[in-house]
């Protein structure tokens, strides 16, 4: 199986053109299912999950989608390809690296849709969408859920609703997640109290990379965590009220900061392109930090020399996977840094020269 | 109130409320010594210890209900691998061990009943059962010449089939 192909390309919730685009990156609505008399994938010989996954896997392939669904078998892939996959967020760390044997995903060359087998429940389906757009999200991964249920019978309880291995996600299975880039909320130190809402009203905050990851490049992801006793759209509503709000006052900080200290944030921004445009190493923290600073001053018009989807583009391809796929061979270490440093050089070099 | 180990007098009491259940000890001082809940030198009292206690005693109680042991039919998993693991082992889980999950959902999700989409073949089946229910009411109110309710009924037939 050769993944390669995806290299130059950009799912399509990452190209920054969604709605309210220059604070929300992404929508993503997940549903968890599991399919009816079978016991759940932790409790899986490999032969039942050699069931389950036949099962699955035919009949998602075999979905009538405008966007068809391509396959991979993760015992197909090297450690590099699915770490590659975790990075483009079409799968899980867990179905990746922790969980064993029989598994795979589901995904289209839009990268919008990414459906997982024996994850921790039998099926994961993922939508994802660029900027804010949970309606969008909802109406697809609903359609497809209602597809994959004329053909297949789920476990659905009549008190408990979709039934599922962690009692945290049993009624609707869902969760949606919003990935915001919040800079200025975190320069002005206000982000804390941004956040403090949120835990009244039930909504997680988490880093880029799903629980437990530093919220590293200020990017935020803000989720529902009832799933017991709220309907989808109740929950999306509370999710799109919150969102509106801290959008606000990202907006107010954003503006803030220009007016108080507009040389201030140009020597930030220049800084950081400065930084990257020259640096012999670099870390994947530290790249992310300074994009973050870039893809800042692109939307406060402070600079305009390097075009909003390179930015985007960098942001994935300095991850270690990518990284390593695009120079082609094996790296750690120093070794990474240096080509790291060495890739966002010759990138940012020839875009600025391009304008 | 006397001590519930010796009869004497109890003088310490404590009350601890776990899943809207409370669980009440009484003691007297020495049978407190006793059980290590008022050091002998200082006057503190030993908060750990009383916990510990409290716990213990309310686990005596529920001994005999306790599920930890019980497997489910279906998939073999004791409720005390779920407790180790935080993960259930089968959907028929939700109902063998629905008396002891239902406090956790309810501390999670603040709610016990779904509500949002149900799957299309499962609907289908649950407004034919309702429908039925509605049915047998019907005769019942017919027959026991409760006219107005019998009315009420037959349109909520008529609706919930116009529905379906």
């Amino acid at each position: 199986m050769n993944l390669d192909s995806m290299l130059p390309t950009l799912g399509e919730w990452l190209k920054g053109t969604g709605p309210e685009g220059d604070v929300v990156v992404s929508t993503r609505i997940r549903l968890a299912r599991n399919l009816a008399d079978h016991p759940f994938t932790n409790r899986s010989s490999n032969h039942e999950k050699a069931e389950v996954e036949a099962k699955l896997r035919d009949c998602v392939t075999q979905l009538d989608l405008p966007h068809k669904l391509r396959y991979v078998e993760m015992g197909d892939l090297s450690a590099l390809d699915r770490q590659f996959l975790v990075e483009r967020q079409l799968i899980s760390r867990e179905l990746a690296n922790v969980l064993e044997g029989p598994r795979g995903a589901a995904f289209d060359d839009r990268e919008s849709v990414s459906l997982m087998v024996n994850e921790e429940d039998q099926l994961r389906l993922q939508v994802m969408r660029s900027g804010l757009a949970l309606d969008a999200a909802w109406d697809e991964i609903d359609f497809i859920d209602d597809m994959i249920e004329s053909k297949l019978t789920y476990a659905f309880h009549e008190q408990f609703g979709y039934l599922t291995a962690c009692p945290t996600n049993v009624g609707t299975g869902m969760r949606a997640s919003v990935m915001l880039h919040l800079p200025a909320l975190g320069m002005t130190k206000q982000i804390e109290k941004a956040f403090k809402a949120l835990q009244k009203i039930n909504l997680v905050v988490r880093g880029l990379y799903g629980e437990g990851s530093r919220a590293s490049g200020d990017f935020y992801q803000i989720s529902n965590q009832v799933t017991l006793g709220k309907s989808e759209a109740a929950a999306l509503t509370d999710i799109r009220e919150v969102i509106h709000e801290i959008m606000r006052y990202e907006r107010m900080a954003r503006t803030a900061l220009v007016r108080e200290s507009r040389q201030g944030m140009q020597d930030r921004v220049a800084r950081a392109i400065g930084t990257l445009q020259s640096a012999t190493m670099m870390t994947s923290e530290e790249t992310m930090d300074l994009l973050s600073s870039v893809r800042l001053g692109l939307h406060l018009k402070l600079m305009e020399e390097v075009p909003l989807e390179t930015v985007n583009e960098l942001f994935l391809h300095s991850q270690p996977a990518h990284l390593q796929k695009l120079m082609g061979e094996i790296l750690d270490g120093e070794a990474r840094n240096a080509a790291r440093a060495r890739y966002l050089r010759s990138r940012l070099r020839d875009s600025a020269g391009q304008n | 109130m006397k001590c519930q180990f010796c009869q004497q007098k109890a003088t310490i009491h404590l009350t601890d409320i776990v899943n809207k259940k409370k669980h009440e000890v009484h003691l007297c001082d020495e049978c407190a010594r006793e059980h290590e809940l008022i050091p002998d030198d200082k006057q503190e009292v030993n908060v750990p210890a009383m916990l510990h206690f409290l716990v213990a005693q309310s686990r005596d109680e529920k001994r005999k209900q306790s599920i930890d042991g019980e497997a489910c039919p279906a998939c073999g998993q004791k409720y005390a691998q779920f407790r180790a693991q935080g993960r259930l082992g089968c959907p028929a889980e939700y109902e063998v061990f629905r008396s002891a999950l239902e406090p956790l959902l309810e501390r999670i999700h603040r709610h016990l009943r779904h509500v949002g989409k149900v799957p299309r073949r499962y609907r289908q089946g649950l407004q034919e059962r309702e429908r039925a229910e509605l049915r047998t009411l019907l005769d019942a109110a017919v027959r026991e010449e409760r006219y107005e309710e019998a009315v009420a009924l037959r349109d909520r037939i008529r609706a919930a089939e116009t529905a379906g």
